[in-house]
């Protein structure tokens, strides 16, 4: 039949009349964003990783590797990001060692979104995919609970709205690479400055059918104010209650000690891996 | 299990009517709720010396993770007999809800205003500090969300620091931090303007180790401690950042300076 399948409708509504709030979409402290350019692709995002309104990680890397030739950019948990694309990767790399062929982007986004739907959003990992591969250039958004889009330009993140207004001003068919990176970069840097999830520095990778750039601190807008006075302690300061020294020719009254041999040492170091053949 | 569940409220096995929690009541009373309150983070700081006081805030105002303003002072001077305040000689400082803190700022300054008309002659500190935490315990059950610290000369002279709790608990301090960045910047007040956690070196052997000496510290060292902390918590809070506002309180009268923060 077709149409929209409403048979959800009395179960949601019954749901809600008991009190069941509906899913509330949830985004976390980051910017990224994603922009094709005549010859290749740039993704981009910023550095700051929060724990509520605590700044965890001041210079954090939000652009992860899938393969050669495909990147992508991370919002949402840290370890969801981080461990998804470590995951894709792998299978990614195998699939494309048992084709002998190298790995497609979209290969790449459904992998992601058919992992990211089976969990019914718990992963919760927002990414922007983007590479270059034998049938074209390409750039996606994947959402946790497993939607994708395929966009010239998009942004993603709880920066995503002061990144996409800079790209709804500026943006336009047919780039240059350099065009398409000042435009990537002006779009973290407007999520830097006006949304308090995202700060300190742009990191950027260029990619293109012979080779990916990756600029670590692209742009580094953000750099720490010098302290006016010195915090340095004169040596003694700290109060010591009590202290015991333990010799090291005692330590064997407190723990296990295993002399070893130097030659055995030695040995040890040098020993060789076993590698399947 | 309940981290495996497919129901976010209720964090049990599964979707089921029976177990649904109930949000509106037994007989099928609405619950209404009224939300008048916002958080709009922002930290102060105010350090008293031997004959001056001085009191500080970043001024950007935020609500979530948007910046509504990034030049919004947190700091008054109360109770002047004109508009702009230049001949006051008490500040108050406020964060939390920045709406509450505006009306009560706005309350203790008409009521200095009075006093001077009624009595001929300014509030003092420890007068004003005492009708601030009369005012907040007014309003105990619909409280004014705001963390106000008041600054001033006492009788003496010497630089007081009043800090309160939105219910109007409050306490005569040398140092005080308030706000989104307390947690982070107190610590080190302690530890730099009260000395806490230092010992003379080689001065005796563990309990009997001497602490370092008090001693008041000079405007100079002051301000530079404000900057240092301010720039600190701007590292390591979202919500602190883009300008600070000092006003140093002196027998002369009440300096005002305006320095950048980070913006991101």
């Amino acid at each position: 039949m077709p149409g929209f399948d409403f048979s959800n409708y009395n179960r949601n509504a019954a749901l809600c009349a008991r009190g069941m709030s509906l899913p509330k979409a949830t985004s976390t402290g980051t910017t990224i964003v994603g922009c094709i350019f005549d010859g290749g692709v740039v993704i981009a995002a910023d550095t700051r990783a929060t724990s509520g309104p605590i700044v965890a990680d001041k210079n954090c890397e939000k652009l992860h590797y899938i393969s050669p030739n495909i990147w992508c950019a991370g919002a949402g948990t840290a370890a969801d990001t981080e461990f998804t694309t470590a995951l894709i990767s792998s299978q990614l790399e195998l699939h494309s060692l048992s084709t002998g062929r190298k790995p497609r982007v979209v290969t790449c986004m459904t992998l992601l979104k058919q992992h990211l739907f089976r969990y019914q959003g718990h992963i919760g990992a927002y990414l922007v995919v983007a590479g270059v591969d034998p049938t074209g250039t390409h750039l996606f958004t994947v959402h946790a609970h497993g939607s994708t889009d395929k966009l010239p330009y998009v942004t993603m993140g709880s920066g995503s709205l002061a990144a996409m207004s800079v790209f709804e001003t500026l943006w336009k068919p047919s780039m240059t690479r350099d065009e398409a990176v000042e435009l990537c970069s002006q779009a973290i840097q407007s999520g830097i400055f006006n949304d308090l999830g995202s700060g300190s520095n742009v990191d950027v990778a260029i990619i293109t059918a012979d080779k990916t750039t990756l600029k670590r601190n692209y742009v580094k807008p953000n750099e720490r104010v010098p302290k006016l006075r010195s915090y340095v302690f004169r040596r003694g300061t700290t109060a010591v209650l009590n202290e015991k020294i333990i010799r090291k020719e005692d330590l064997g009254n407190y723990v296990s000690v295993h002399e070893l041999s130097t030659a055995a040492a030695e040995e040890g170091g040098d020993d060789k891996m076993e590698v399947d053949t | 299990m309940a981290m495996f569940s497919q129901n976010p409220i209720m964090n049990g096995p599964s979707y089921s009517f029976n177990d649904a929690p109930r949000v509106n009541g037994p007989e099928g009373a609405r619950q209404h709720r009224f939300d008048p309150y916002t958080d709009n983070g922002g930290s102060t700081l105010a350090i008293a010396g031997a004959d001056f006081t001085i009191m500080a805030g970043d001024t950007r105002l935020t609500s979530g993770y948007s910046i509504n303003s990034r030049h919004h002072p947190k700091l008054f001077k109360i109770g002047g007999t004109t508009a702009d305040q230049k001949d006051a000689t008490i500040v108050l400082s406020v964060v939390g809800f920045m709406a509450d803190g505006e009306a009560l700022k706005e309350r203790l300054d008409t009521i200095c205003k009075m006093y001077r008309y009624r009595h001929g002659k300014p509030m003092s500190v420890k007068a004003c500090a005492q009708r601030l935490s009369t005012i907040l315990y007014q309003k105990r059950f619909f409280p004014y969300y705001a963390y106000a610290i008041l600054g001033g000369l006492d009788e003496e002279g010497k630089g007081a620091v009043y800090s309160y709790d939105p219910v109007g608990s409050y306490e005569r301090e040398q140092c005080r931090a308030g706000g989104a960045a307390a947690s982070l910047i107190m610590p080190f007040l302690d530890n730099q303007v009260n000395f806490k956690n230092q010992y003379e070196p080689g001065s005796g052997e563990g309990h009997a180790l001497q602490e370092v000496a008090r001693r008041p510290l000079t405007r100079n060292e002051v301000e530079t401690l404000v900057k240092d902390a301010f720039d600190g918590a701007v590292e390591r809070h979202i919500e602190v950042g883009d300008g600070l506002q000092m006003m140093v309180i002196t027998s002369t009268g009440i300096e005002e300076i305006l320095l950048p923060l980070k913006k991101d």
